[in-house]
């Protein structure tokens, strides 16, 4: 089962070490992990992806609720939140494959944000698994690198919010 | 006024009244501070034990122990005692001097990243990075060790920030910490619940761990007990929250405990752990089943509830606060044959097989010595067989029953002896290890001596490292690897030697005598009781 951890913590040095530090000593799984300031330049938010058992993950939100540096922790399923990841992909092209990625680009929704005469970098930010299928699509074409985000979440606002 | 003054003048602020450490460069500013402020500086030999010794000092006294060593190799040194208090959730704050702050990250001499090497094992720590912090610091730290659940807090000092000028000392009266606000008051439908359950059982067991010692709670406890009249057991940590021969009281639960307090516990249809968490060693087992039980769940920690067993009814809170606001509800069990039939097994437990008679046989011994020990005196076990021994023979009347339960770690009895001693300067203080262990601490003997802290030691002599013979025996057939401790010192000399009265105990026929006349000299005193190398705990 995978669940989605918005873990609002002090920024201060050292704290997305202890919360990195807390997941591998208690063996619990990263899937991924993405770390940025708050509005309040005070808090952190690292969003973690995590995916165990039931109890498992009830005890990923009891342990990081111990530590005094964390300040607030939501969870969600991913069903129930609005997530996005970022993705930089540099691909190699000639003339036969330029037609193809482009058209990749378009269905998926990427755009291609630098070019030269052999290489191309494409944006996409989309869902993790939207994301996935580019990588997925490119992969035949010739991928030189790729660089992502973890993911970032918010809960989905519900109608009576 | 320095910051090395600052910390010192926390210390008072603290109430703070014996520390235990060992100096260095980088933490010399700190001790000249510590001239001038009225705390008993204690010197141990080496930095493992000051952590041990603040936390014998902590069980006994109530208080925080501090313990303060110097940067690189004496910071790694307090790891050790650091886990020990972590696994046993002892408070303690250790104090820490670190290099130039300018300088931190290059790997200069006695380097060491100290907080991040902690980090698994402290409840928090803090490294220094401006002087006007100190006050602050130190009064959350000694907050956090010792509120909720409690545990060690280290503070890393650079020695720049020791000797940089603070402007302006002043002592926070309160902490403002948004993150952290323990539970203290239990949530009255949960205690409703734990009622109704309690109502309801035919054959409830309350399972008291070290938590219900850590608040405070063993009075609560036992009157809980006996107004609701439910038997009690206990864990390793838990022994000494009811006294040994109350007839409620049946005995440590474990693989390593009473089989009829582990039949208690499979029997019952009510279960109620409190302040315990159910680590392996307390529930491994054979035939343990739940299916029919319920189990209610009594901690100050949230995540130790379900996290090594699920449990029916969970409650939240400081254990002495709880079974306070539990006085109110008139309840009492009518469960005389349920309690019959638990004293039934207590009277058939199998007896130990006594070893040959030329040597001495530890059952005999620590029941023949606890006796004779005085009613609130404090029993000190190390770790190994001497310590399944003592769990299972000693008999705690309103005393304690220390040892390192979590960790394991072997050394422990003497330093915490030794701790326990700054805080209690009156009461009887027995150290039990084996010979093993005695080893692993031995230095202390000095501090012992240096620092009038004096304490009766037992050590039971086998040749060998007892509890890992055993296990090779039973799992590799008897093939013993690295167990066999011949080389070890005169017990005798080495007793003399630290100016120490010495006594030995071959076998059972003086045991009477030898035990009376150790216990009735004046302080220290070092006995060495010969066991059989083939003895095994049960």
């Amino acid at each position: 089962m995978k669940r989605l951890y918005s873990v609002l913590v002090e920024n201060r040095s050292g704290v997305l070490s202890k919360v990195a530090g807390l997941f591998s000593r208690r063996m619990f799984n990263i899937d991924s992990l993405a770390v940025g300031e708050t509005d309040d330049p005070k808090v952190s938010c690292i969003t973690i992806v995590s995916s165990g058992e039931q109890g498992t993950l009830e005890q990923i939100e009891k342990q990081l609720n111990k530590k005094i540096d964390v300040i607030k922790i939501k969870t969600f399923a991913e069903e129930e939140s609005v997530s996005r990841e970022l993705i930089l992909v540099k691909v190699k092209y000639n003339k036969s494959t330029r037609r193809e990625i482009m058209e990749i680009c378009e269905i998926l929704g990427a755009s291609i944000v630098d070019m030269s005469k052999n290489l191309l970098t494409i944006q996409l930010c989309d869902t993790p698994e939207r994301t996935a299928l580019l990588i997925q699509m490119l992969a035949s074409i010739s991928i030189v690198e790729v660089a992502r985000t973890g993911t970032l979440a918010l809960q989905k606002c519900s109608l009576s919010d | 006024m320095l910051g090395a003054d600052a910390m010192a003048r926390c210390l008072l602020e603290e109430q703070v009244k014996v520390v235990f450490g060992y100096p260095g460069v980088a933490i010399c500013p700190f001790f000249n501070s510590m001239l001038a402020v009225d705390i008993d500086r204690v010197l141990v030999r080496t930095e493992q034990n000051a952590a041990h010794m603040a936390n014998g000092y902590a069980r006994i006294s109530g208080n925080v122990g501090v313990c303060i060593a110097t940067s690189g190799p004496g910071a790694t040194n307090l790891i050790t005692g650091i886990a020990t208090a972590y696994a046993d959730s002892i408070p303690i704050v250790c104090i820490t001097g670190q290099v130039d702050s300018k300088q931190l990250g290059s790997d200069v001499f006695q380097e060491a990243d100290i907080t991040g090497a902690v980090e698994s094992f402290v409840k928090y720590s803090y490294l220094v990075k401006d002087v006007e912090d100190i006050p602050r610091i130190f009064r959350e730290a000694f907050h956090i060790a010792s509120t909720g659940r409690k545990g060690p807090v280290l503070i890393d000092v650079p020695i720049d920030i020791q000797n940089a000028a603070i402007s302006k000392f002043v002592y926070p009266q309160e902490v403002y910490l948004r993150t952290y606000k323990p539970t203290v008051k239990g949530h009255v439908v949960q205690i409703k619940k734990v009622i109704k359950a309690i109502s309801r059982a035919e054959r409830p067991i309350i399972c008291a761990g070290g938590g219900v010692l850590l608040s405070e709670g063993a009075h609560e406890l036992r009157d809980f007990a006996h107004r609701c009249n439910i038997p009690v057991v206990s864990t390793l940590m838990g022994i000494g929250v009811m006294p040994t021969d109350d007839p409620l009281y049946f005995g440590m639960v474990g693989n390593n405990g009473k089989s009829y307090a582990n039949r208690a516990m499979n029997e019952s249809d009510l279960i109620i752990m409190i302040g315990a968490r159910v680590a392996d060693r307390a529930i491994s087992q054979p035939d343990l089943t739940m299916d029919n039980t319920v189990l209610v769940h009594i901690d100050v920690d949230p995540a130790e509830i379900g996290k090594n067993v699920g449990s029916h009814i969970p409650l939240v809170g400081d254990i002495k606060t709880i079974l306070k606001d539990m006085e109110k509800y008139e309840i009492r069990c009518d469960i005389d044959d349920w309690i019959e039939r638990l004293n039934e097994y207590k009277r058939n437990e199998p007896e130990r097989k006594p070893p040959r008679e030329e040597y001495v046989d530890p059952a005999r011994f620590i029941e023949m010595l606890s006796d004779k020990l005085n009613d609130d005196a404090v029993y000190v076990a190390d770790v190994g067989q001497n310590q399944m021994w003592s769990c299972g023979y000693h008999k705690v009347k309103n005393g304690r029953f220390l040892t390192s339960g979590g960790m394991g770690t072997m050394g422990y009895s003497i330093p915490a002896a030794i701790g326990a001693r700054a805080a209690a300067r009156d009461r009887q203080i027995v150290a039990v290890c084996g010979d093993g262990s005695f080893q692993m601490s031995m230095m202390e003997l000095a501090t012992m001596q240096q620092h009038g802290l004096p304490v009766k030691i037992i050590i039971f002599h086998n040749g060998y490292l007892g509890l890992v013979r055993e296990y090779q025996y039973k799992t590799y057939k008897g093939h013993y690897s690295v167990v066999d401790l011949s080389g070890s010192p005169d017990f005798g000399k080495l007793a003399s030697a630290y100016d120490i009265p010495f006594f030995k105990l071959e076998n059972m026929s003086n045991a009477d005598e030898v035990i009376d006349e150790f216990l009735s000299i004046k302080d220290p005193a070092l006995m060495e009781v010969m066991i059989d190398p083939l003895d095994v705990v049960k």
